[in-house]
């Protein structure tokens, strides 16, 4: 089993989905199934400077986040990452699996390769670190928010 | 709040089902007890969430883990239809809080218990006790599990 004990937020690495460029760099876990963290996306994602976001589904309290993060995890393999992310907090009130295929190829996807993707096994284990590493950094609640230089927690609104 | 190495209070508090529980039902186990002000408050909601989702892993170091708040155990059967949580919830409803005072976690004048952490181990001493600086902060899972290495 893994090691949950309190760590500092992991620093941005080749893996992260990074959203824009510029000096101010904030990391935010954040669950696709949570009305706290849609409200908050679109202020997030336009605010100056560069966004990585790092899952934490909650699925005991949003059971189709699970679903969600690995549909944009699967959109991010094809290059459509934030595209899946902004559709769906978007829209919260078609998620289903018919939807998300509705979703995908408005985006272009190849449809066959986005389901393969988003039912493999290392897709899931790469949505889970995200999560591990959020809930280790003492993450409490969505959208958390972190200072990708100082690895410091800030508050909404400072964002 | 209570400290490490005082016995853990004996108790008996009915679950979400109606059903009696006691500390010594744990005997020979581990249980951590989540003592938090009530159900369906903003705060708690993702409290009980986030240790939903390590639950597993919890178990996996054979700890029991208990949350314990005031209300009947009726509140509490429909916060864990609300929360799709599984985690046992006592009702420390009559008297009213007798629990959380036992162990230093009840509010006196807010009439509930602060978001507190106490862990029992396997001959019902605490080995380990957490209290939130005040009843909007909870610990996250991270610090459960920095306490189970330690103790």
């Amino acid at each position: 089993m893994s090691d949950l004990t309190s760590a500092a937020v992991p620093p941005i690495g080749p893996e992260d989905h990074v959203l824009g460029e510029g000096e101010k760099l904030l990391i935010v876990y954040a669950d696709l199934g949570c009305p706290h963290c849609a409200s908050a996306w679109a202020g997030l994602a336009a605010r100056p400077g560069a966004l990585a976001f790092r899952h934490f589904p909650v699925a005991s309290k949003h059971p189709r986040s699970p679903a969600l993060h690995a549909a944009a995890e699967a959109a991010g393999a094809q290059g459509r990452f934030f595209a899946m992310v902004d559709s769906i907090y978007a829209d919260r009130g078609h998620v289903d699996d018919p939807h998300l295929w509705q979703r995908a190829e408005q985006m272009g996807l190849d449809l066959a390769r986005f389901e393969r993707d988003r039912r493999a096994p290392d897709l899931a284990a790469r949505v889970r670190r995200d999560f591990q590493s959020g809930i280790r950094a003492g993450v409490a609640g969505t959208p958390a928010v972190f200072d990708a230089c100082t690895l410091d927690a800030v508050r909404e609104r400072e964002f | 709040m209570i400290a490490a190495g005082e016995p853990a209070p004996g108790f008996t508090l009915r679950d979400q089902d109606g059903e009696k529980v006691s500390l010594d039902d744990f005997k020979g186990r581990k249980v951590l007890l989540a003592f938090y002000p009530g159900d369906f408050s903003p705060v708690c909601g993702d409290q009980l969430s986030i240790y939903q989702e390590v639950k597993p892993e919890i178990a996996a170091k054979d700890v029991e883990l208990v949350g314990i708040s005031v209300d009947s155990f009726f509140a509490h059967k429909a916060f864990q239809e609300k929360l799709g949580i599984d985690i046992t919830l006592l009702s420390d409803f009559e008297p009213k809080g007798e629990v959380a005072r036992a162990y230093g976690s009840y509010l006196d004048g807010l009439g509930f218990a602060n978001r507190t952490l106490v862990l029992v181990d396997e001959e019902g001493q605490v080995a380990w006790s957490y209290e939130s600086p005040n009843p909007g902060e909870f610990p996250g899972a991270n610090v459960i599990f920095d306490a189970l290495t330690t103790s």
